[in-house]
């Protein structure tokens, strides 16, 4: 690492810019806060933005809001997502298709912010960031609601502009930790992240699997050690019963993502009933948050 | 990592967490064994008895007389599986041997680099799943044949344009998951480190043949070195040991499609722009927004839409000009080679041919030295020549 711009984690998150949103916009430290007043882990879904097509898409971010999420993280949709299984593959080529942009992506969010305030994540590829300007992307990220940004090509390497430019405008800057990371690197991890961080729950990418391996109960304890952040599991989730496990196991959080998308595959062409589903399954994914 | 794999600005390891420790891993192998005696003996064993090398460095007299130029061509198509591809398939096969992986995995575009591995799979006896875009898949039912007998599993790859770019996209999805016992063996100086780095090493045996035998022929070192772009890997080979030399212009030839100006090409650093693609930063082609476009060249070893990222940085401190040859004038190289030289040049090398025959041509280049970098043979795109020129085969 040839800069170290590590420091207290939390900082990024008392910075309050311009937006006019940031006042009414709930940090992810009081999100987790209220949770846990609550005896629960945060639930936190995953969409892509505009799959499978714009105001589709914000009625079910609508419904996940209404159904019990906790926070949500929303994927701009990128051509090559090298991270992600055939569930979300297929979600990005329907968000292209129906003519998502990175303007879009962003008024997409704005629109979200209109009925809530939960900490929103942005899950993007960093070509879209590199592509945009980084410290213009982190601008927008900011005044448009943004919470959080992660991207799944970034490692913390890579990452100090990335890093310097969220702390700039207040966004926090989130890191993927999985079970092949290092120790060494979970303390590097650590240091560039805010937030919470992101633990990969499987060796692979996205998709929904059967079970939760015991592996990921070892890796929240060891990442425990070395990250005083909050923990989210995701990669694999599916299931209310992953959910609970991975609460139980000490996670702060569990995001889950393709099973989601699956039911929006499932009903492309039947909006209500892809919407029922999607507000039935968010209440049993969040109830099984209930410690 | 102990190195940042940066060229300038260029490279680096974009890629998700979980491939980084097996980078790591790979970097530290890397650097172990690429001065390690016995994996030397070992190669240069391979690379003479099972690929051919030394290649000839041949003046192409006839056709230097029509010019009127010397020009040399460095026989890489004389090589076993058909093309330079096999100098890091045999490298790398090696490497995963000594780092004890028991699978290798690779992408493949037309095909060629699919057969290498599988003949270096076949004789070191590990496992290749080679991953190959549906489309090309259809396209290339001979290659497709070609690794299914030497053994390799070839899986194709239906998502995105179904092309190369889908397919490594899917093979690193596939290292992502089976990391700990898997060797990518990514074909062309591109991708995280250290594989713009390691294949370059694999590849620079070609230029340090290369100024050995010019010297020996010519008593000096060449004018020019005409190659091919497509990840870069024939070009990085041939240019590096000649980079020091300012007096040798070294110029690398892209494949431009239906020409730059139809927005159909595979021309990423004539007319690409910078961006981050399958680990590395470097010239992509792409919209407004950042998402990757689609490539287009007649040669699928020039049809990516990514370059590897030493050609940026060469590109960007002037040391070596880009420039392309569409699908067109390609064909005519091909044909231009074969015709006077009896050799015919895959698809991707006369690109370097066609170029090597307009630059002859400008009036201050009369009497220059010239070495052409013919990184393969023609075999595989006989029937696209055929097609071209109006033969029913």
């Amino acid at each position: 690492m040839s800069e170290n711009i590590g420091e207290d984690s939390n900082k990024s998150t008392s910075k309050n810019l311009t937006s006019k949103n940031s006042l009414s916009i709930e940090s992810y430290e009081k999100m987790f806060k209220r949770v846990e007043a609550k005896n629960e882990g945060a639930f936190v879904p995953f969409v892509v933005a505009g799959d499978p097509d714009f105001d589709t898409s914000l009625e079910i971010v609508k419904t996940l809001v209404e159904n019990g999420a906790d926070a949500l993280e929303i994927g701009f949709a990128f051509s090559d997502p090298i991270a992600d299984g055939p569930t979300v593959q297929d979600a990005d080529v329907r968000a292209i298709n129906s003519g998502m942009t990175t303007d879009k992506g962003f008024e997409f969010i704005r629109r979200i912010r209109e009925f809530t305030s939960i900490p929103i994540g942005l899950l993007v590829y960093y070509n879209l960031i590199y592509k945009r300007g980084i410290d213009l992307f982190y601008k927008q990220a900011h005044e448009n609601g943004l919470n959080a940004i992660l991207s799944a090509d970034l490692p913390p390497e890579e990452a100090s502009d990335a890093v310097k430019a969220a702390r700039t405008y207040g966004v926090n800057q989130i890191f993927l930790a999985a079970q092949t990371t290092t120790n060494e690197r979970l303390k590097t991890i650590s240091q560039f992240s805010s937030g919470f961080t992101y633990l990969v729950s499987v060796m692979g990418v996205t998709g929904a699997r059967s079970e939760v391996k015991t592996s990921t109960v070892d890796l929240i304890k060891r990442v425990r050690a070395h990250n005083d952040l909050p923990l989210m599991v995701g990669f694999g989730i599916s299931k209310p019963s992953h959910v609970k496990e991975v609460i139980k196991a000490g996670a702060e959080g569990a995001i889950v993502g393709s099973a989601i998308i699956d039911i929006i595959a499932q009903n492309i062409n039947q909006k209500e009933k892809m919407l029922e589903e999607i507000g039935d399954y968010t209440r049993k994914l969040k109830e099984a948050t209930k410690k | 990592m102990i190195m940042d794999g940066k060229f300038g600005k260029y490279g680096g390891i974009f890629v998700p967490e979980l491939i980084i420790p097996a980078l790591e891993e790979l970097e530290s192998a890397f650097l172990k064994y690429k001065d390690d005696k016995q994996f030397n003996q070992d190669l240069d064993f391979y690379l003479k008895e099972f690929a051919g090398r030394p290649t000839g460095l041949y003046l192409a007299k006839n056709l230097s007389k029509k010019l009127g130029c010397k020009i040399y061509l460095k026989r890489e198509d004389m090589l076993h599986t058909g093309a330079h591809k096999i100098n890091n398939t045999l490298g790398q096969g090696l490497l995963a041997r000594y780092m004890g992986k028991d699978r290798i995995i690779a992408e493949t575009g037309a095909g060629q680099h699919g057969i290498a591995t599988a003949a270096v799979g076949a004789m070191l006896d590990i496992p290749v799943d080679v991953y190959m875009g549906s489309e090309d898949v259809d396209r290339q039912r001979l290659n497709v044949f070609r690794m299914e007998v030497s053994g390799a599993k070839v899986i194709p790859v239906e998502s995105g344009a179904r092309t190369l770019k889908d397919a490594i996209n899917q093979a690193m999805r596939d290292w992502i998951t089976n990391v700990e016992n898997t060797h990518y063996l990514i074909g062309s100086t591109m991708g995280p480190h250290p594989y713009p780095a390691m294949v370059k090493h694999f590849q620079t045996i070609i230029g340090k043949e290369c100024r050995k035998q010019i010297l020996e022929l010519e008593n000096n070192l060449p004018d020019t070195i005409i190659a091919c772009v497509g990840g870069g890997s024939n070009s990085i080979g041939i240019f590096s040991e000649f980079v020091s030399d300012k007096d040798v212009d070294l110029i690398g030839v892209e494949g431009g499609g239906n020409g730059i100006e139809s927005g159909h090409h595979g021309a990423t650093l004539c007319a690409g722009s910078e961006g981050v693609l399958h680990g590395s930063l470097s010239y992509v082609l792409q919209d407004n927004d950042g998402q990757i476009t689609e490539a287009h060249s007649v040669s699928a070893g020039l049809d990516y839409p990514g370059v590897g990222p030493e050609h940026s940085y060469l590109k960007t401190i002037g040391r070596a000009n880009y420039v392309s040859i569409t699908d067109e004038e390609a064909l005519k190289g091909f044909q231009l080679l074969s015709k006077y030289e009896g050799i015919m040049p895959a698809l991707e090398s006369a690109h370097a041919v066609a170029y090597a025959e307009k630059y002859a041509k400008m009036p201050e280049n009369k009497g220059k030295t010239i070495i052409v970098n013919l990184s393969g043979r023609g075999d595989k795109d006989m029937f696209l020549a055929a097609k071209f020129l109006g033969v029913e085969v």
